[in-house]
C-alpha cells in the first residue's frame, strides 16, 4: 500500500541520513547536563522537572509559540530556572545580577581572550 | 572624502565591532550565569557537566539499546530478567541511569505493537536511547500518538493490520519504556553485534516495527 497520498507529520527513520549533530547549541547540551546532574545528586526530584519542563511546553503551545528545538531548550531553561528559584537553591535575583555581569565581562573582554569574572564580580 | 562620509565609517566600524562580538545569544548567558552560581555553591562541577555533555554527544546513543535488544534475542535467561525488572538488566551493560528512572520493557509480538510517549513533557530513556528525536519532544506527537496511533503509525511506514492491537505508553519521570522489537526472520546464526545493527532508535520507541535484514 503506498503512503504517498497520507497528509502527514511524521516520516520513517531514514537510515542513510547522516548523523545529525546531537545538539544544536552548546547551551542546549548545558541545561540538559545541569537538570540531568542536579536531578542525579537529588537537589531537585524527577517528578518536579518533569512537571515543570511539562508546564513550560504547555504555556509555550498556549501562547502559540513555534514547536522547534531552539523552543524546547528555552522551555528547558525556564523550568530550571523557576525550579531553582522555588526551592531556594538559586534566586533569580542572583541570577538576574550575575547574568548582567557576565554580560559586562564579555563586552569588556578583547577578542580572543577568555571571558573570565574577576572575584569582585561575583 | 568628506568628514560626514567620515563619521558615519566610524560609526558603522562600531556596529560592526558590536555585531560581530562575541556576546553569547540571550539564553546561553542565563545558563552560564546559572552553571557559574551552582557551580561556586557547590551544587555541581564544571568536570560533571563537562563530562556529560561529552559523553551524550559522542557515546550514549540508540545502540545502547540495540545491543539489549540483540541480547534478549538470543539469550532467553537474560530476556527473561529484562521482563521482569529492565532497570536491573541493563545494570548488567553498566546503561543504567539516574534520568532513565525505572525502566519497564514492552515486547511487540505477532498480535500486540507497542509504542511510547510522554504526554507530559519528554521523558526517554536517556542512557540508553540517547538524546530523544525532535518529533519525540513536539507537541503533534504527544497529543496525537495517544488520540489517533495507527494513523501516526502510518504516517511513519508502521502499516498495522486489523489483527493487531497497538498500546501506548505514557512516560513518566519515575517510569520509561523500551519497546523490544521482534526478531526479523533469516537471522539465525547471527552474533550479537550482527542483530544490534538491525535494531532502529525508532523500532525501539515504536515508531518502527518490522526490521529491515541488511
Amino acid at each position: 500500500m503506498s503512503n504517498c497520498n497520507i497528509p502527514r507529520e511524521f516520516g520513517p527513520e531514514d537510515a542513510l541520513a547522516p548523523d545529525a549533530p546531537k545538539f544544536g547549541e552548546a547551551w542546549h547540551a548545558q541545561v540538559l547536563a545541569i537538570a540531568d546532574t542536579l536531578v542525579t545528586s537529588g537537589q531537585i526530584s524527577a517528578t518536579a522537572w518533569a512537571e515543570t519542563l511539562g508546564a513550560e511546553r504547555d504555556a509555550d503551545e498556549s501562547a502559540g509559540r513555534a514547536d522547534t528545538e531552539e523552543t524546547y531548550y528555552e522551555a528547558a531553561l525556564r523550568a530550571l530556572e523557576r525550579l531553582l528559584d522555588g526551592a531556594e537553591i538559586v534566586a533569580s535575583g542572583d541570577l538576574k545580577t550575575r547574568r548582567d555581569t557576565w554580560e559586562r565581562a564579555y563586552l569588556a573582554t578583547p577578542h580572543g581572550a577568555p571571558v573570565e569574572l574577576t572575584a569582585g564580580e561575583k | 572624502m568628506t568628514s560626514g562620509t567620515s563619521f558615519d565609517r566610524d560609526k558603522l566600524a562600531k556596529i560592526h565591532d558590536h555585531l560581530h562580538s562575541h556576546l553569547p545569544p540571550e539564553p546561553a548567558l542565563r545558563v552560564k550565569a546559572l552553571e557559574s552560581l551552582l557551580v561556586e555553591r557547590g551544587l555541581v562541577a564544571t568536570e560533571t557537566l563537562d563530562a556529560w555533555v561529552e559523553a551524550y554527544s559522542e557515546d550514549i546513543g540508540p545502540k545502547r539499546g540495540a545491543q539489549v535488544v540483540a541480547r534478549a534475542w538470543l539469550d532467553a535467561d537474560f530476556k527473561a530478567r529484562l521482563m521482569e525488572d529492565a532497570a536491573q538488566a541493563i545494570t548488567e551493560f553498566g546503561f543504567e541511569g539516574k534520568a532513565t528512572g525505572d525502566l519497564k520493557a514492552v515486547e511487540n509480538t505477532d498480535d500486540q505493537h507497542n509504542v511510547v510517549v510522554c504526554t507530559l513533557c519528554s521523558c526517554y530513556p536517556f542512557s540508553l536511547l540517547g538524546l530523544s528525536p525532535a518529533w519525540y519532544k513536539a507537541s503533534a506527537y504527544r497529543a496525537r500518538v495517544v488520540r489517533e496511533p495507527r494513523k501516526v503509525l502510518e504516517e511513519f511506514g508502521v502499516s498495522l493490520g486489523d489483527d493487531v492491537a497497538v498500546r501506548v505508553w505514557d512516560s513518566t519521570a519515575e517510569l520509561r519504556y523500551l519497546v523490544v522489537p521482534q526478531r526479523p526472520a533469516g537471522t539465525e546464526g547471527w552474533s550479537q553485534e550482527q542483530l544490534a545493527a538491525l535494531v532502529t532508535r525508532n523500532s525501539m520507541i515504536g515508531t518502527d516495527r518490522d526490521l529491515e535484514v541488511k
